[in-house]
């Protein structure tokens, strides 16, 4: 935030041509970002990258992470974070399993399982916006809350989900079509409806000026309370479905459903270009951002690196990718 | 006269313990212009954040219209038709001119869908019409970041303008502007007046405040020291009275400009001052 930079008289050379550049300066970044990845992939391993299985692969394994991103990406464009949706994946899941076992439906379960999410999400922002933490601290909390109420509530068991296979539910969510695992149009489905609600809804218009100009916001007006909770019960929401996805199609809920998501979640984030400090982010960014992310662990084994070589990558492609946006940022805008 | 535009009587007000506000009373005419004088401390934020519904004071009373209203919120405030012109709090940098315009009053359906192509089509009528923004790589879809003081400026005066602003609040609004943005800025606010609206012009700058002011109301120390016609007053009168406040608080008008005002004594005293 730029706050206190005094207006000054800027060299402008302003064409039609750096007018485009700067409205879509970010856009194109992480497009030539993830461009040169995959190329990077398929010159390194092209029998694999030009095959469809790793697609197929792709497909099935990055929506459980990418889903969450873009709602999360909403939640930071608005100025706060996230942390526990990690664990809302779990404790979702635990009212998928004692809904699904009381009822003997999976649709049923399925539901309650979101509208847990829902909950966690409202809980988190009533300690952010009413109680008035700050996000990151409330849901570093939260995530341990979430966590440890899901441990506690199954006593640290797992349940086999083989049960629900033929369910109506288990298609929905873990299902193909045909040879596309569901996984991947629940995703597109999900960047379409975050994509409009970011740049064609009230609520993305007061995310972004909240996000911005927390000041201007509430001096304009804006619901700036309402507009953040919202995001986070959507984030919650989007951890659930995701958490449901994932445990349907593994047959399997375990209490630690949703670890290793956390990172990866957070670096498609940001590999997309959304500024940590808020006002500033673009769903195409996360989308891109999330199958640069999915992409790496596949890539490094594909082109010929042991597994060792994953987290250093994942470390040079986020910095790559937040440098690239920091300095597009100060050329063009 | 009939009622004034907006009316606030023996207004108080405390932040944990400290009285920012003491029986602070103003009024505002229709088409008037008042400035509003005084340091840094003397309570203009404060005030301005009540009459915008920000905050609500602990004693005194507010009449819009002559109606008075109880619990003045941001909502109610806006529907009264009072705008606040900011210079750097109330823009979204990083954000194109049209969701600036549109900033907390987005033109949607009934489900909350942002209709896009109306706002930027307005936004770049209002470009061209009221802001003077002729270039051609200025459109609607450009961030505000790039934009100059003056600019910045103008786009939120135009956006309280588009929004039938009936009392609009401008705040600090010379800071950081170039002279000749200024006087951009000064010929707005005589529009304001020639438009029938009223304007509140908060500066700690006599020389901004003077010109533009029918009248210029003194803050200090959280109490109006004292209200002035700029018709009735040179600035150089003003200036020495405003440097008596700031020294102790209040002036002495009786001694000095009720037995015969306007004497030469007083003007020569100035003069050597100012020197």
């Amino acid at each position: 935030m730029s706050t206190a930079v005094a207006p000054v008289e800027r060299s402008r050379t302003r064409s039609p041509l750096t007018a485009f550049t700067n409205s879509w300066a970010s856009q194109i970044g992480i497009t030539v970002a993830f461009l040169a990845l995959w190329i990077a992939f398929i010159v390194g391993a092209p029998t694999t990258f030009l095959s469809d299985r790793i697609y197929l692969a792709f497909a099935q394994t990055t929506p459980y992470f990418a889903i969450v991103a873009l709602f999360l990406t909403m939640v930071i464009i608005a100025g706060d974070i996230d942390l526990s949706f990690i664990s809302i994946m779990s404790l979702s899941m635990v009212g998928f399993v004692f809904t699904w076992q009381a009822t003997g439906s999976t649709e049923l379960g399925v539901v309650a399982c979101v509208a847990v999410g829902a909950l966690c999400g409202l809980f988190n922002g009533f300690f952010v916006t009413i109680v008035g933490i700050p996000a990151l601290v409330v849901t570093i909390g939260t995530q341990f809350l979430f966590a440890g109420l899901t441990l506690v509530l199954v006593n640290g068991k797992s349940y086999p989900l083989v049960s629900t296979n033929s369910s109506f539910a288990y298609g929905l969510l873990a299902g193909k079509v045909g040879t596309i695992p569901i996984q991947f149009f629940w995703l597109l489905a999900m960047a379409v409806v975050a994509w409009v609600l970011l740049n064609r809804h009230r609520l993305g218009q007061n995310a972004y000026v909240t996000g911005d100009n927390p000041q201007a916001a509430q001096l304009m007006g804006i619901p700036t309370r309402l507009t953040r909770t919202m995001l986070f019960v959507l984030t919650g929401m989007a951890a659930a479905l995701a958490a449901s996805m994932n445990a349907l199609s593994l047959n399997n809920f375990y209490p630690n459903i949703g670890s290793g998501y956390l990172l990866p979640t957070l670096a498609a984030v940001f590999v997309g270009g959304t500024s940590v400090f808020g006002g500033r982010g673009t769903i195409y960014g996360t989308f891109l951002g999330a199958f640069m992310i999915g992409g790496i662990q596949a890539g490094i084994v594909a082109v010929g690196l042991t597994d060792y070589y994953t987290n250093f990558v994942y470390g040079a492609v986020i910095l790559a990718a937040v440098s690239v946006h920091a300095v597009l940022q100060r050329r063009f805008e | 006269m009939g009622a004034k535009r907006l009316e606030l009587r023996h207004i108080s007000k405390s932040f944990g313990g400290v009285r920012v506000l003491e029986d602070v009373s103003l009024e505002l005419g229709t088409g008037e212009v008042v400035g509003l004088l005084g340091d840094n401390g003397a309570g203009k934020s404060t005030l301005i954040k009540i009459i915008t519904g920000v905050h609500q004071p602990d004693e005194g009373e507010i009449y819009f219209g002559g109606r008075r209203i109880k619990d003045l919120d941001v909502h109610r405030a806006r529907a009264l038709g009072v705008e606040t012109v900011f210079q750097e709090r109330a823009l979204a940098d990083q954000l194109p001119l049209w969701r600036n315009i549109f900033m907390g009053r987005p033109v949607s359906n009934s489900l909350g869908f942002l209709k896009v192509g109306d706002m930027r089509h307005a936004t770049a009528e209002l470009m061209g019409e009221s802001m003077g923004f002729t270039s051609a790589v200025l459109t609607p879809n450009t961030n505000v970041k790039g934009l100059s003081g003056g600019e910045r400026q103008g786009l939120a005066i135009v956006r309280a303008l588009h929004f039938q602003a009936e009392i609009i609040i401008l705040d600090e609004p010379t800071m950081g502007l170039s002279l000749k943005e200024t006087e951009k800025l000064v010929k707005f606010v005589e529009g304001i007046r020639a438009a029938g609206k009223s304007a509140i012009f908060i500066d700690h700058n006599i020389f901004h405040v003077y010109s533009v002011s029918d009248r210029i109301v003194l803050l200090d120390r959280g109490r109006v020291a004292g209200q002035f016609q700029t018709s009735r007053y040179s600035l150089n009168e003003l200036m020495d009275i405003m440097r008596e406040v700031a020294a102790t608080g209040a002036y002495t008008e009786q001694d000095r400009y009720l037995q015969g005002r306007g004497t030469s004594e007083v003007t020569t005293v100035s003069s050597e001052e100012r020197a």
